[in-house]
């Protein structure tokens, strides 16, 4: 877990990736947006790097010479909670699922756009941070009070079912993240259900139907095509 | 495209010249003469001396001067192919070297004496069987010949001279042959005898004597003088014409001479190719055999009839039935014959010459407008005995005679017994019995024994007076005689419709078995599959191993399909059936010492390869044979047709790859190039025009977004297509809602699709349907970006999704121009732009969605919509019903 004192000083990000030229682009684009940046050429080399600087992010490729990235990432759980972001060429939803599953935070492809990736790394820090117990969840129109477990939309309360409930808490407490099929079944359903992703299609629908402002243009909850959904985050 | 699979034009160019000489056969040239010493191979070797100083590659084959002086000075300075050096029964022998011919290879060859026998052990039985293969080689030959051993003309030279003539040569040889007179009148012939000029073995003096008389030199100066006039040529035959009776003339003559077991076939057949010679027309030597089985000498001289029609020129046709008239008929209709030839019946016996002239008097009423010839025939010279007709039923074995005598035995010891009880007529028709049954088990041969010693042996034991053969009353008289008629008929019917039944038992397998290997050769697509099927129906038909030899890298190898294994001999003699595309092994004459029969599987085009099947200590019957080359034949017509659609089908690949790569290069070098000149041009104006207004940079970025945008959605189409072809894309099918598909994708195509108002017709409730999500959204996206690039900014587009017919039905729908109706039927393909569209797209776009779609085993349709613009529908197959889900 990371501490206050170096969250609040420039946040640390470590780049595991081969080519220099991504790596100087990634340099100086964090730069730019205040993160100290350390680079990595190779795997072995990226975990050292994280045992040794104790960045506050990892940015991880997948195609490293040395060690594949999901053998970085497996190996990198083992012992650290540090965030990863996957930023890869390979834009599969089976890799993309894979990484997630295994532990990744976020997963980028490239090419990225800058904005779009300073997004996301800034999405995993803040969830970095120990959720207070009161957290309120808030757009312009619709409130989530996880500790009063109530709903409302433009301030009148709205009534989910346990399960539609159960779908919101854990995107709102992963705002911002990808929730893999198999992590949302899992959380909600319990692990027999992994493979019974027809109850999410349903379920989704219907807490879209209710929280959404347009249902037929949801702006909340949005699909990852064949990955898992994600509750975009007002910043 | 690697350049390694496309044939290099030169060596191609190259082989097909080779092929072309390999195909142009020699020409053979004959020094024809009435008889030895007329000057044949003198002329001969002036001829060949000619040629050399014409500068054509000359070499000697085989020369015999006989130590004359003159001739061996015309041998010098022209190169000669040394005699091949092997002994016979401790007899050194020299005969023509043919593998050292065919290995040096020059453009003429001389080779002496054309009707020569060659030692045993020798390739081929005779010399002109080395000629034909020289010939076929494409070398020239020279030879020399006298009358006396041209096959159609030697009965006449023995009927004049009365020499025995052992060495013929067959007149199709000749054919295509240009000849070339050696003549000498017969009084200098003498003369040059009496000078010893002319070379005779001293053994042979007598003879030679009586040959060289000036009345038989002179009937055979006749002969070779009308052997050279009837010779083939254009001009020849105008000659004839006038010549002969031009009223008899007729056009499309075909004979047809009927060829049996019998020593009198041979000259019938030898007459018969004179005729069509003078009618220069086609003649067939029909054999039908009949369900009676033949004695072996019988069946030899039958093979040896038709292996003389054959080398006479003539297509053997054999074919089974039990009416001889009927048979020849047939054939007769099948083959156009305008002409039948058969021999007289002759004296040898009353009853065959009765037995004759009936069938010749219903074939003369049943032939209609055939015309038939009644030919008088004397036996050859030097064949077997006449085989008279009936003889043939006595053709069973001995083993059968003894078991007809047996059976009769046995059935008089239980008449004997039964006689106490019965009286003595009963006994009769318990033989009469035992004699029929025994017909259902034994030849006619047999059955006659048993009708004789049952009827004996009824009078003798049984009618009153026993153990007499007298007999007493005038009743007893009549029932014998009656007894004797019946058994003999009755016996003789049962055993022939038995016989026929075989016959037609053996038809009915041949035909079934030709069914067989029809039907399933047709169902061959490749080339092992052919000599699967040929191996297995031969060995199903003939109950004997076989193999398949076919050509590797310029060798032979058995396919491992096949059942019998070839020793190098048998390979060697594969080799040379191959290379000549001739029959050759066991049964034929060439290489006759081989274990196996060797033909070739080959067509007018090509050969593929040899079909060797053994018969260990079997005999090949002629319908066998028969069967056996219709296999072949079979088989290589289907590898021809294989092979052409292998060809066909890689001819066309090449072409559609070349052109699709020459497309693909053109499309991913102006696709690529495009957005990175974009890109390049926008960033290095960027890097000069430091102090531009800001406006005017972010434009310059701007166009770089663009254009990288672009590179990306080309790079991921390649890439799309890439996967598609290499049969990559198998969808992962799971339960997703059919409206979020619709959403999410037009979610992130926000920007590309800012320009047009989407109207949306979805479902209220959740659609779910079985597919693969990220598969369907790409196609859709592709769909709409289609759209969106084809249609002027502002004109809406309509999307809508639905179930139908358990089908979920997508559809993408615009208000731009349309397609015009001709370029609809190929806006799928790949890399196809209507000339009309807008620059950007990479005409990859429609092929991947079609691509993706079908690999949902669904559908694509585009149509242009009444009001205009197009529409695109979308078909996701549907069979499994959404699974319930329960509320909470």
């Amino acid at each position: 877990m990371m501490n206050h004192e170096t969250t609040k000083a420039a946040p640390v990000a470590l780049v595991i990736d081969d080519e220099p030229q991504i790596r100087r682009l990634l340099r100086v684009t964090l730069e730019a947006n205040g993160y100290r940046v350390f680079d990595a050429a190779t795997g072995s080399d990226g975990i050292a790097q994280v045992a040794q600087r104790r960045p506050d992010v990892v940015l991880l490729d997948l195609g490293l010479p040395d060690l594949e990235g999901m053998e970085v990432l497996k190996r990198l759980r083992e012992w650290n909670r540090v965030p990863v972001i996957i930023l890869s060429v390979r834009d599969r939803e089976d890799d993309k699922v894979a990484a997630l599953d295994a532990g990744a935070d976020d997963y980028v492809t490239k090419p990225f756009n800058s904005a779009e990736l300073l997004a996301r790394l800034r999405a995993v820090l803040r969830h970095a941070q120990p959720q207070g117990a009161d957290a309120i969840f808030r757009t312009s129109e619709l409130e989530v009070d996880l500790s009063a477990r109530v709903v409302r939309k433009h301030g009148q309360e709205i009534k989910l079912t346990p399960i539609e409930y159960s779908l919101l808490r854990l995107f709102v407490t992963h705002a911002g993240k990808v929730l893999t099929h198999r992590q949302l079944l899992t959380d909600v359903w319990g692990p027999k259900a992994v493979e019974q992703t027809h109850y999410l299609r349903v379920h989704i629908a219907h807490l879209r139907e209710k929280i959404e402002k347009k249902p037929s243009h949801p702006e909340l909850i949005i699909t990852e095509s064949a990955v898992g959904y994600r509750l975009l985050e007002l910043e | 495209m690697n350049d390694g699979d496309r044939p290099n034009p030169d060596a191609l160019l190259s082989s097909l010249q080779r092929e072309e000489a390999a195909k142009k056969r020699g020409r053979l040239k004959v020094f024809l003469g009435m008889s030895p010493g007329v000057g044949k191979t003198f002329a001969m070797l002036e001829a060949a001396r000619r040629e050399l100083a014409a500068g054509r590659d000359v070499v000697i084959g085989y020369v015999e001067t006989h130590g004359r002086k003159e001739t061996d000075a015309l041998t010098e300075g022209l190169p000669q192919i040394p005699r091949r050096q092997l002994e016979h029964r401790g007899i050194a022998l020299t005969e023509f070297d043919l593998d050292a011919t065919l290995a040096r290879h020059p453009q003429l060859v001389l080779v002496d004496e054309l009707a020569h026998t060659n030692a045993p052990g020798s390739r081929h039985p005779k010399r002109w069987q080395d000629v034909a293969e020289l010939l076929d080689a494409g070398l020239d030959v020279i030879t020399a010949l006298n009358v006396q051993h041209v096959e159609s003309r030697a009965d006449t030279v023995r009927q004049v001279t009365g020499a025995e003539i052992r060495e013929t040569v067959p007149d199709s040889v000749l054919d295509g042959a240009v000849f070339e007179l050696v003549d000498l009148p017969p009084a200098e012939l003498i003369q040059r005898l009496h000078e010893g000029k002319v070379y005779v073995p001293d053994r042979a003096a007598a003879a030679a004597q009586n040959f060289f008389r000036e009345a038989n030199l002179t009937a055979l100066r006749e002969l070779v003088l009308r052997l050279v006039a009837d010779h083939v040529g254009v001009d020849t035959r105008e000659f004839r014409q006038t010549q002969t009776n031009a009223g008899a003339w007729k056009t499309g003559h075909c004979l047809l001479v009927a060829v049996g077991p019998g020593p009198f076939s041979e000259p019938l057949i030898r007459w018969t190719r004179r005729m069509a010679d003078g009618l220069r027309c086609r003649w067939l030597a029909v054999h039908i055999e009949n369900p009676r089985p033949l004695s072996e000498a019988a069946q030899a001289q039958l093979e040896k009839n038709l292996t003389a029609a054959r080398e006479l020129g003539a297509e053997v046709v054999a074919t089974t039935d039990d009416d001889l008239v009927r048979g020849l008929l047939r054939v007769a209709r099948a083959q156009n014959a305008t002409q039948i030839i058969v021999g007289k019946p002759s004296g040898n016996g009353w009853l065959e010459w009765l037995r004759a002239s009936l069938l010749l008097r219903r074939l003369a009423r049943e032939s209609g407008d055939i015309d038939l010839h009644v030919v008088r025939s004397e036996k050859a010279a030097g064949s077997a005995p006449a085989v008279r007709i009936w003889h043939r039923s006595f053709a069973s074995n001995f083993q059968q005679y003894l078991f007809a005598a047996g059976a009769v035995s046995a059935t008089g010891i239980l008449n004997l017994a039964l006689v106490k009880f019965t009286g003595p007529r009963v006994p009769g028709l318990v033989f009469l019995l035992a004699v029929v049954l025994l017909a259902l088990k034994v030849g006619r041969g047999p059955v006659l024994l048993a009708g004789a010693l049952s009827a004996l042996a009824w009078n003798y034991f049984f009618l009153p007076p026993r153990f007499t053969f007298i007999i007493a009353t005038v009743e007893d008289g009549i029932l014998f005689g009656l007894y004797f008629v019946v058994a003999i008929v009755l016996g003789q019917l049962v055993a022939r419709i038995r016989l026929q039944e075989e016959a037609e038992r053996r038809r009915e397998e041949r035909a079934t078995a030709l069914y067989e290997m029809s039907r399933d050769l047709a169902e061959a697509t490749s080339r092992d599959e052919v000599v699967w099927q040929l191996v297995a129906q031969i060995n199903r038909s003939f109950n004997t191993p076989v193999a398949v030899v076919l050509p590797e890298n310029n060798k032979l190898f058995a396919h491992p399909d096949s059942s019998l294994v070839l020793s190098e001999k048998e390979l060697s003699v594969a080799d040379w059936a191959f290379r000549q595309r001739k029959a050759a092994g066991r049964f034929t004459d060439n290489l006759p010492g081989a274990e196996a029969l060797h033909l070739p599987l080959a067509t007018e085009r090509k050969t593929f390869g040899i079909l060797a099947v053994s018969f260990p200590d079997k005999r090949l019957t002629l319908s066998q044979r028969d069967l056996l080359e219709t296999f072949a034949r079979q088989a290589a017509l289907v590898l021809d047709r294989v092979e052409l659609r292998a060809a066909a089908a890689q001819a066309r690949l090449l072409a559609e790859s070349e052109k699709f790569s020459r497309t693909l290069l053109n499309s991913i070098s102006h696709e690529l190039r495009t957005p990175l000149a974009a890109s390049t041009g926008a960033a290095s104006a960027l890097a000069a025009a430091e102090t531009a207004p800001p406006e005017q940079r972010r434009a310059l970025i701007g166009e770089i977004q663009e254009a990288n945008a672009r590179l990306n959605r080309v790079v991921g189409n390649l890439l799309d297509v890439a996967r598609l072809e290499s049969g990559q894309v198998r969808p992962r099918l799971d339960w997703h809602d059919a409206r979020d598909l619709v959403q999410t994708t037009l979610r992130e195509l926000q920007r590309e699709l800012a320009a047009h108002p989407v109207k949306l017709d979805l479902p209220a409730a959740p659609l779910l349907v079985r597919l693969d999500f990220s598969l369907a959204q790409h196609a859709l996206a592709n769909l709409l970006l289609n759209a969106a690039n084809h249609t002027p900014a502002n004109t809406p587009m309509e999307v809508s999704a639905r179930l139908a017919n358990d089908q979920l039905v997508l559809s993408v729908a615009d208000r731009g121009p349309g397609i015009p109706p001709e370029w609809l039927p190929r806006i799928f393909d790949k890399f196809f732009r209507a000339p009309s569209a807008p620059t950007g797209g990479s005409g990859l776009g429609l092929t991947i969605v079609k691509g993706f779609v079908e690999a949902h085993a669904g559908t694509i349709a585009a149509t242009n919509r009444p009001g205009g613009g197009v529409m695109f529908t979308l078909n996701f197959p549907q069979p499994e019903k959404p699974p319930a889900v329960e509320p909470g």
